[in-house]
């Protein structure tokens, strides 16, 4: 390497670069004086003082949990509380491994301990610190705080905490909305910030419990503490202030709800009512129910096992989970499709003989009416639900474009609605079915699928979203459940920003207003399925249909009335209202109810009256 | 004479044969031996991790031992490559590098992690020393400059990543470079004014956390639950500690888990908490041993290159030690460097020991020299 050359001198520069050690060991010297100085400072001029802080009082760092943000209806109607509650903990170190089991027994014969309680002690007991409180019993009564107290001084290291529980004042009305909260087990710790719930007990676990968690759980908050050799908390030396949970705002209302479910009577079945004009969600409800407040606190195994096995399924959301043929609640999309693809037009029409054939086919494809429809245009196909005159439309539309219109209405898709555990329900088309089975489509699927049954499932959210947006000339909303938000401190909700919206392409606005005629029909008709549900307080545009739940043979006839109860077929009913400028889009499905237009029909029926402000009985606002 | 100057062939003792240092590792051993003694404590006498520290300082002698066969000539010619690929690897961890504790320090090679910012407490010191090395001391006003270049540019990279430990090493092992070449006085006061001037520059460039640090330092109540929680404590245990201690294996603060990180970074304090003051003195007086050592190696040298180098890399070793203790006692603020040789930890032990390796042969390497 080609350097310049400069003349140095070794000797000088030697002689200065000793020099420049000395000073830094001088140096050093120096600073390590000032470390020592420090240590003589601590360990012997303050060595009492911090002996005592070390042996005698120990400070501790105690995590304050956030209180957790409250959920209300759209009216400002309470749904999840907490309530204080007492709890009993014990701490492990100062108890003494010898006398735990003593002093367990000892517990029992004052406070009601069950077997389940001191399972989970000792399951909570391994996996925490010796010195940590580790939670015995929840939900102390009155009289077991009292006992306990008289009796605390043959317990140390047991101690009594205030704490707040979550409550569910609507317990069972709104179980599948709010869902609850559960205690925390390993698997949440994984799955969970652990800095940020340290010291939390509950997390939630379905519903918008589970799916707002982040923001209705806050911000731990923490307690610098001075104990005593027992681990007594002796004074609070510094605080920081957890941050509270923020409160949600849902947009459900409570009497939509109560007349929801008030309306199933003895019934299964799901109802899900949305405004078309925000996909916001008024109604909720899944049938049978169950109590959401037994869950909070652990639930034991006996009535877990009821509530499990019941074959009614009250765990199971059926309105977000329950997939259902959508049956003749399908045919209002069907004939759009026709028309809007050009395969019909409003005037054409189709002769209805009671059977449909193939050409070449020897099956009969029945209508529901054995005698037939006679001559159907679409007015009147969908206001008696005539079936031969879908298998038609169906048959020319195809699979395909039928699949590909119906997508648009957000069939075999989540909704996106703002809970977990969604299901997809299934719009069939030839690449599906080659997909799932390997074998080509039938025509005669085809016909089925016109009529909403066969490989057609969906959810009775994806049915409210689907009428929504037919009646609003193709505006979908992702449904919402959450309205607004109130961060601590402030004064009122933040409504959230509105969900996406996807426009359905239109082709002409006047099929959609002859569909939406044809549905108001329905209703209006004295020929009309739902007739019965006709009010003179407000305009109701809906389908009825019914799912088969087994199939017939050709020539069988169907008897209701002979058929077992859990064989008799689902009832449907879509709906909206008013027809021209819709407030309200509904979606029930009965099972095992039989006819859409007997039984399905006066619930949504009922769930609009509460809407609109009108008492069922009379039919007057 | 200096009876360990290899004077003539028939004279060289075994230990110069394998090109080691007698004094130097006596006193290294010393230190790492106490280190376990105290580790052992620290991990509440869990042999896995006494094991795990052993073979890690297997790992670190055998690197000392090959760096200490490297003639410091072999060393001079390849230090501008070094350096360059240094730059390199320090540009890639900043591009594409792991990002760990919300910081991001390592380049994955596969099955390996590596830490290029470690090797470059070694190469910086070298690259200055090179430098300097055939170039009239003291320096010129542009030597200087470039000088200062050489040592802020893998400086600046490394804070960036953010790593403000081994920025520090980094910044003061080139700079001792600088200072030992002869910087004169009045500039050496004027660049520390400039540093102490550039400091709300430098706080504006500052990650949050390292905000805080510096915040915590000068008010520890302030942030109980996060690093001041560690500042609290850790007094706590060394004042507990007194005189003589609570005796081996028995410090409360240690072992009741109020003192964090008490293997790494924070076992000065369970030495302080176990052993007092007199334990903790007994090792400062090691430490003493090693770097008189260092220095009185960089001032037998015989040429610039090693004579800074070695100067250099002794005194980074104080720096080490008195970054580490004074955070642990309360004095400076926390900033994430271990206890050298003493600390639970692989790739900082590797580091340090090469240095020692590489003192250990500028000291076994010299050429004869007419008396």
């Amino acid at each position: 390497m080609a350097r310049p050359i400069t003349i140095k001198d070794p000797l000088l520069e030697r002689r200065m670069f000793i020099r420049r050690t000395v000073a830094a060991l001088a140096g050093s010297l120096l600073l390590t004086l000032a470390l020592i100085a420090r240590l003589v400072y601590l360990q012997v001029v303050s060595y009492d003082h911090y002996r005592t802080l070390s042996e005698n009082n120990r400070i501790k760092i105690q995590p304050v949990p956030p209180t957790r943000g409250l959920i209300y209806d759209r009216h400002g109607v309470l749904l999840a509380e907490n309530l204080p509650s007492y709890r009993l903990e014990l701490i492990p170190e100062q108890v003494g491994e010898a006398n735990m089991e003593r002093t367990l027994d000892a517990l029992g014969r004052i406070i009601n301990i069950r077997p389940v309680d001191r399972e989970r002690f000792q399951k909570l007991r391994r996996r925490m610190h010796r010195f940590e409180s580790i939670p015995l019993r929840f939900h102390l009564s009155p009289e077991e705080v009292a006992r306990f107290a008289v009796n605390r001084y043959r317990f140390p290291g047991v101690e009594v905490h205030a704490g707040l529980s979550r409550h569910y004042p609507y317990g069972r009305l709104t179980a599948h909305v709010v869902g609850y909260v559960g205690r925390m087990n390993e698997q949440d710790l994984k799955r969970l910030d652990p800095r940020n719930y340290r010291g939390t007990t509950h997390t939630g676990r379905v519903g918008i419990e589970r799916a707002y968690e982040p923001l209705l759980h806050g911000t731990v908050g923490y307690e610098q503490v001075e104990t005593n050799a027992e681990g007594r908390t002796l004074r609070v030396l510094k605080r920081q202030d957890p941050v509270p949970g923020s409160n949600l705002y849902l947009s459900l209302d409570l009497r939509l709800q109560r007349a929801a479910m008030a309306a199933f009577g003895h019934y299964a079945g799901a109802a899900v009512a949305l405004d078309p004009r925000t996909g916001q969600v008024l109604a909720m409800v899944s049938v049978p129910t169950y109590d959401p407040n037994l869950f909070v606190n652990g639930i034991d195994r006996k009535r877990y096992q009821a509530l499990n096995t019941d074959p009614e399924r009250p765990l199971f959301n059926r309105a977000l989970r329950g997939q259902y043929p959508p049956g003749s609640t399908l045919k209002p999309f069907v004939g759009l499709a026709g028309l809007e693809l050009g395969f019909t037009t409003r005037d054409s029409r189709t002769f209805c003989p009671g059977y449909y054939m193939l050409k070449g086919g020897k099956r009969k494809y029945r209508d529901w009416k054995r005698t037939g429809h006679g001559f159907m245009d679409i007015t009147h196909a969908i206001t008696q639900s005539c079936d031969v005159y879908f298998y038609d439309l169906a048959h020319s539309l195809g699979i395909d474009r039928l699949h590909d219109f119906l997508a648009h209405f957000g069939f075999g898709r989540r909704s996106g609605i703002d809970l977990m555990g969604e299901r997809a329900g299934n719009l069939p088309s030839s690449a599906w079915k080659r997909r799932a089975y390997h074998q080509a489509w039938y025509p005669g699927e085809t016909l089925i699928a016109g009529i909403g049954q066969g490989y057609d499932l969906a959810t009775p959210i994806q049915l409210a979203v689907a009428v929504a947006t037919l009646a609003s000339y193709g505006q979908r909303h992702t449904p919402r459940l959450a309205r607004a938000l109130a961060l601590p401190g402030d004064v009122r909700p933040r409504p959230l920003p509105p969900t996406p919206v996807q426009q359905v392409p239109v082709i002409d606005r006047r099929h959609w207003s002859t569909v939406i005629h044809a549905m108001g029909q329905v209703v209006a008709n004295p020929h009309g399925t739902a007739r019965r549900i006709r009010t003179r307080a407000y305009s109701i545009g809906g389908k009825t249909g019914t799912a088969q739940v087994f199939g017939l043979k050709e020539n069988e006839k169907y008897n209701a009335s002979k058929l077992a109860e859990k064989l008799r077929d689902h009832a449907l009913f879509v709906a909206f209202a008013p027809v021209d400028h819709p407030r309200i889009a509904v979606a029930v499905v009965v099972e095992h109810g039989g006819s859409g237009g007997a039984v399905a029909a006066p619930i949504a029926r009922r769930i609009m009256d509460a809407y609109f402000g009108v008492d069922s009985d009379h039919g007057q606002p | 004479m200096d009876s360990l100057n290899p004077g003539s062939g028939t004279r060289r003792t075994l230990m110069q044969r394998l090109h080691l240092d007698t004094m130097l590792l006596v006193g290294v051993l010393a230190c790492a031996a106490l280190g376990l003694v105290v580790l052992y404590s620290a991990a509440d006498q869990n042999q896995a991790v006494l094991l795990r520290q052993l073979l890690r300082l297997g790992i670190a002698l055998g690197t000392l031992f090959l760096v200490a066969q490297i003639p410091p000539q072999f060393l001079f010619r390849w230090t501008p490559w070094l350096y360059g690929l240094g730059i390199l690897l320090l540009v890639a961890v900043l591009v594409t590098g792991h990002v760990g504790k919300g910081a991001q320090r390592w380049l994955d090679l596969g099955i390996l992690r590596f830490q290029p910012s470690e090797m470059m407490k070694l190469i910086v010191p070298m690259m200055v020393a090179w430098y300097l090395a055939d170039r009239r001391l003291p320096p010129r006003p542009l030597e200087i400059l470039v000088s200062v270049f050489i040592l802020a540019l893998p400086t600046v990279l490394i804070a960036r990543q953010p790593d403000l430990g081994t920025a520090l090493l980094i910044g003061s092992a080139g700079f001792f470079v600088l200072y030992l070449a002869g910087l004169s006085w009045r500039l050496l006061a004027g660049l520390l004014g400039l540093a102490a001037a550039s400091t709300p520059i430098l706080w504006h460039f500052m990650h949050d956390y390292q905000r805080q640090r510096v915040l915590t330092f000068l008010d520890p109540q302030q942030d109980p639950m996060g690093a001041g929680y560690h500042i609290i404590q850790s007094t706590i245990a060394i004042g507990s500690g007194g005189l003589y201690g609570k005796g081996w294996l028995n410090g409360t603060q240690s072992h009741l888990e109020f003192l964090p990180e008490r293997s790494t970074d924070f076992i000065f304090a369970v030495l302080g908490e176990e052993f007092g003051l007199m334990g903790i003195l007994v090792l400062l007086f090691l430490y003493g041993f090693v770097l008189t050592r260092c220095l009185y190696i960089a001032t037998r040298a015989q040429d610039s290159f090693t004579r800074l180098l070695a100067g250099s890399l002794g005194l980074t070793f104080f720096v080490y030690i008195i970054v580490n203790t004074g955070m642990v006692s309360g004095l400076l603020p926390v900033v994430g460097l271990p206890l050298p040789l003493i600390s639970y930890g692989g790739t900082s032990m590797v580091t340090l020991m090469a240095a020692f390796g590489m003192l250990m042969s500028i000291h076994t390497h010299r050429k004869l020299l007419p008396h």
